[in-house]
């Protein structure tokens, strides 16, 4: 059995542990503890990111999952209420029925994804493996997501900065910016 | 109000700096091993952030204020964009960062292009999460450790 073959396993893992999560997530009424075991969620997201190679994705992730986003939760938790409130069977009923269906169709459309590592999917024989190919010679940089990112695809890194200054809009317009202690007084 | 706990606030000020140090290494060092302006951004803003909840959030705004956070959010698109129409102005197409130095077999140009918009990037990428922070944490009444 090769290295990759047994690098597999750390997936399933990983996996197993980001489902009980989720399960232990829908099944608690305390949001505090709901609010860490999603930071946990991001965190193990990140490991496994990581054991499928994409080291900058899962950088990301436990940067902007398991750090920022934990915070700004528990920050919005404070202005809410310490614990959820009990939901009625027929909402119960009528999420399960968008779960499933939305459930049905991913499973029916497993069939069309390519094999795990397919070396002749379409991610990797189109215009990405050029990139990979051309980047040493181009842009002359080692890290090929970095070239893709700001050089071959800058404009679209460009938009991505826009969409994030306008998250930082909508959430200024929305409660403030907190900038004077009571700005809303 | 400064917080009571002695051993948060002496690992805090250790933490902080080493923070702010790894944010720019991740920053500047985006072309050679995983990370760029996105990730250092958050790196720094998490620095900020933890000031912030360890020391008050006055002493943050203090530190931080609420004003740079407004005008950085937009700063950084302004630099990514001044960017583009630099590389216009000196007779490439837009974002084509080869204009930028005559060394192309080394991609000197290319490189000044990325550090340049990912200072953009960095820009915005922590403004805006320091300023998202302000906004939620500026709303919410102090609470003691009883509350928890």
């Amino acid at each position: 059995m090769s290295a990759s073959d047994i690098t597999q396993y750390f997936d399933y893992i990983f996996m197993a542990m980001l489902l009980c999560i989720g399960i232990a997530v829908i099944r608690l009424r305390n949001l505090f503890a709901v609010v860490m075991l999603t930071g946990a969620y991001s965190l193990i997201s990140a490991a496994w990111f990581v054991s499928l190679d994409a080291v900058d994705v899962g950088f990301t992730e436990a940067a902007v999952g398991a750090g920022i986003s934990t915070v700004l939760l528990l920050g919005a938790m404070l202005l809410t209420s310490r614990e959820a409130d009990k939901t009625s069977l027929g909402r119960h009923a009528a999420a399960a029925v968008v779960t499933i269906a939305a459930g049905a169709g991913l499973f029916y459309a497993l069939g069309d994804m390519p094999v795990y590592g397919d070396a002749a999917s379409p991610a990797n024989t189109g215009v990405g493996m050029e990139y990979v190919d051309l980047t040493a010679e181009q842009i002359v940089i080692p890290n090929v997501v970095t070239a893709v990112l700001a050089s071959y695809r800058g404009f679209d890194t460009m938009g991505e900065v826009f969409v994030v200054f306008a998250a930082g809009l909508g959430v200024a317009l929305l409660i403030g910016l907190g900038g004077s202690k009571r700005e809303e007084d | 109000m400064m917080s009571p706990h002695v051993i948060l606030r002496v690992v805090a000020k250790v933490l902080i700096p080493l923070i702010i140090v790894y944010g720019f290494y991740v920053h500047f060092h985006g072309e050679y091993s995983p990370g760029g302006g996105f990730q250092a951004g958050v790196v720094l803003a998490s620095a900020i952030i933890l000031y912030a909840l360890i020391f008050g959030l006055d002493e943050a705004r203090k530190v931080f204020p609420p004003y740079w956070a407004r005008v950085g959010m937009a700063l950084g698109g302004f630099i990514y964009a001044s960017v583009g129409f630099v590389s216009l102005i000196m007779g490439g197409k837009f974002l084509e960062y080869t204009v930028f130095h005559p060394d192309v077999a080394h991609g000197t140009g290319q490189h000044i292009g990325i550090i340049a918009v990912e200072v953009g990037v960095l820009t915005t990428v922590t403004c805006v999460m320091i300023a998202i922070f302000y906004a939620f944490a500026g709303r919410t009444p102090e609470i003691s450790d009883e509350d928890w």
